[in-house]
């Protein structure tokens, strides 16, 4: 197994291991844990295959994996004010209770 | 592949497996920070140096924290009542585990993976410089525009929206 | 012959490599680069404290520790030898641990404190050609690994189970983060003027003379704006006084290593101080020239002598400030980092631009200082208008 697809299978598990937590836990910042694994997974993707491809000089991967961090520094930071302002009106974090639109 | 790289590798899908899985909160966010820590560590053994220190600088020193902070606001710090899974765990472990499948086959078996390993590609700051300001200039602004608004909108978000309520707390307090 | 003295660590080290097979040289060196490091900075750390203990004490008007010298002898030594017996308390005591304490993580909060630090050594310039890896981005490995002193920090005090530890946690993080910024914001300067993230770069670029004195960063009016700031901020980023809010015995009892005793708290003691050491060491790399001498008619004293001698100075110039300035609320903690310190510092960036840009003449100087007296003359005023301070009053006891 050549290191690519090594880096890929590791990153596949990632995503997967994250989706599973995403999935199957209640606790809302818990989902976003998982999300962040899932980023982090794609991202060692693109870094991998920016380094296996063809043309690494182009730095393509590079940059889109410096912006990509940096979305998920943004949208962690959004998503962990959502938590704690539902928090505030519904007193839990557990998605299963917040199910009504009631504001 | 070498020693270093299947430590590393494991180490990260431990912390992984154990981020989702475990009872406690904080050690859930603690083991989320081990995993972001091993995904920077394979970076930089994929010659991605600057990646992989901007990966500890803002995940594991802010990303981490932040995650850390909102447990602790939201007063899950404490064990859990009742069961920590969902109504339908199963279903989501059962197509996780089909994604893996999936992705494992595709991953193994595929014919647009190259052969041959290309020589490590010259990734100093220098040239992620030139290529920021020349050729993704314009990400770049955007990016910028981003941060400002997502810092902003989780601000307002967040804010308590009582001020005459923070107001009576200040001046009894001072 | 000064030459030869110079570079007599990178010699020995070359020296002691050739006797090893070529598969295991790059390892055989890492691990000489580490004993190095890991022999003479904690031998620093232990020489600091009592040197702290000292001259705290003579600020006070008394004397510090003066009787240890050589143990087991009458030997003196003006009390320099105070850390034997201090080492000897901290290994030996009990390692307490609160029933309900969350052990693993009890446990494993100091290594992860003391990682971290250790390895922001291995960027730092210790002297010509003694840097033990320069990176191309070492500047932004140094911030990356001080980041993750945070995780530690509320490690300690959440585990501890304790009101005053996590309290003193989330106020030492809160510190660490809010200071952080204008920290960056005041190494960027020096990265936009020098046009390299390698501290080693960094360092050859102040290595010119003019009239006999070094072109150092501190020097110029950006520079100098910088060194404050970064100096500031390394206070506030090591927990010393006056941003000792976090551990302040007489606030907070011990913060967040309040639940921690023996070895565990020596290693956050060690941790904390080896932390201060590494964020002194880049502010001299950055803008006090790093191994360079100010004069160029001392550049033959060996380049880690400059890099010790400047480090002990700024650590004394520390300790004076803890013994002098009282402590900062935490309010007035944040309000100076967030509307004092970050407006400031970003305006030093845009003056760096224009030293950048303008022709290397008096004009630049006289543009750039005026912009910068002008903006912390405003700040400063601005900040300063809704407190109304009346007459000072002296109350005596009657």
């Amino acid at each position: 197994m050549i290191p690519l697809q090594a880096c890929l299978l590791i990153s596949a598990l990632l995503f997967a291991i994250g989706f599973a937590g995403a999935v199957a836990r209640r606790h809302a910042i818990l989902v976003l844990i998982g999300i962040e694994l899932m980023l982090n997974a794609a991202n060692l993707n693109l870094i991998a295959f920016w380094r296996f491809g063809p043309h690494p000089e182009a730095l393509t991967g590079f940059i889109f994996v410096l912006f990509s961090m940096a979305m998920a520094g943004a949208e962690a930071a959004v998503g962990l004010a959502l938590i704690i302002a539902i928090y505030r009106h519904k007193k839990t974090s557990n998605l299963d209770e917040v199910k009504e639109l009631k504001g | 592949m070498s020693p270093f790289f299947v430590i590393t590798g494991i180490v990260t899908l431990l912390g992984a497996a154990f981020a989702m899985s475990l009872r406690n909160l904080v050690h859930c966010a603690l083991a989320m920070a081990v995993a972001f820590s091993g995904i920077a560590a394979l970076y930089l053994q994929l010659d991605a140096q600057f990646v992989g220190f901007a990966e500890i600088l803002v995940y594991v020193g802010a990303i981490a924290i932040l995650i850390v902070f909102a447990i602790l606001l939201t007063r899950s710090g404490e064990a859990p009542e009742n069961s920590v899974l969902t109504s339908g765990w199963m279903a989501g472990i059962a197509v996780s585990a089909m994604l893996f499948t999936m992705l494992g086959w595709a991953v193994l078996n595929s014919s647009a993976i190259p052969k041959e390993i290309p020589p490590a590609p010259v990734a100093t700051v220098k040239n992620v410089g030139d290529a920021l300001m020349t050729k993704f200039v314009l990400p770049l602004e955007i990016i910028g525009l981003v941060l400002t608004a997502a810092m902003i909108g989780a601000v307002i978000i967040a804010l308590k929206e009582d001020s005459q309520k923070s107001k009576s707390e200040d001046g009894g307090q001072q | 012959m000064f030459d030869k003295l110079d570079q007599i660590f990178v010699t020995a080290l070359h020296w002691l490599v050739s006797y090893v097979p070529e598969m295991l040289r790059p390892v055989v060196s890492a691990m000489i680069c580490i004993a190095f490091v890991m022999s003479v900075f904690p031998g620093v750390f232990a020489l600091t404290t009592v040197l702290e203990r000292k001259i705290l004490g003579r600020i006070q008007n008394r004397y510090g520790p003066n009787r240890v010298g050589i143990p087991f002898t009458k030997i003196r030594l003006c009390g320099f030898g105070q850390f034997i017996p201090d080492g000897i308390k901290s290994l030996t005591k009990e390692d307490i641990v609160p029933r309900a304490a969350d052990k693993v993580v009890h446990f494993l909060a100091p290594v992860v404190m003391l990682i971290p630090v250790l390895l922001a050594y291995a960027v730092l310039p210790f002297g010509k050609n003694m840097t033990i890896t320069d990176y191309d981005a070492g500047l932004l490995f140094f911030f990356a690994v001080g980041g993750a002193v945070e995780v530690s920090v509320f490690m300690a005090g959440w585990s501890s189970r304790n009101k005053y530890s996590l309290l003193g946690a989330m106020r030492a993080i809160a510190q660490m983060v809010s200071y952080e910024i204008p920290l960056i914001l005041s190494a960027v300067t020096v990265v936009m003027v020098v046009g390299s993230l390698n501290l080693s770069e960094i360092v050859k670029h102040q290595n010119n003379y003019t009239f006999g004195i070094a072109h150092w960063h501190v020097f110029t009016p950006w520079g100098l704006v910088g060194f404050v700031l970064f100096f500031i901020a390394s206070l506030a980023e090591s927990n010393r006084t006056p941003f000792d809010l976090p551990e302040a015995e007489s606030e907070i009892i011990a913060g967040y290593f309040t639940e921690y005793s023996g070895f565990k708290f020596a290693l956050f003691f060690l941790g904390e101080y080896l932390g201060m050491f590494a964020i002194i060491g880049l502010g001299i790399t950055l803008f006090l020239g790093g191994w360079t001498s100010p004069v160029s008619f001392l550049t033959w004293i060996p380049s880690y002598v400059w890099f010790l001698s400047k480090l002990m100075a700024i650590v004394f110039v520390f300790i004076w400030i803890r013994g002098t300035l009282p402590r900062l609320r935490m309010d007035q903690l944040m309000n100076f980092a967030w509307k004092f310190m970050l407006p400031l510092a970003l305006i030093n960036i845009f003056v760096a631009g224009i030293w950048h840009y303008m022709a290397a003449d008096w004009q630049r100087w006289l543009v750039c200082s005026a912009i910068i007296f002008g903006a912390y003359a405003i700040l400063g005023r601005g900040l300063m208008q809704n407190q109304n301070f009346g007459k000072r009053i002296y109350r005596y006891a009657e």
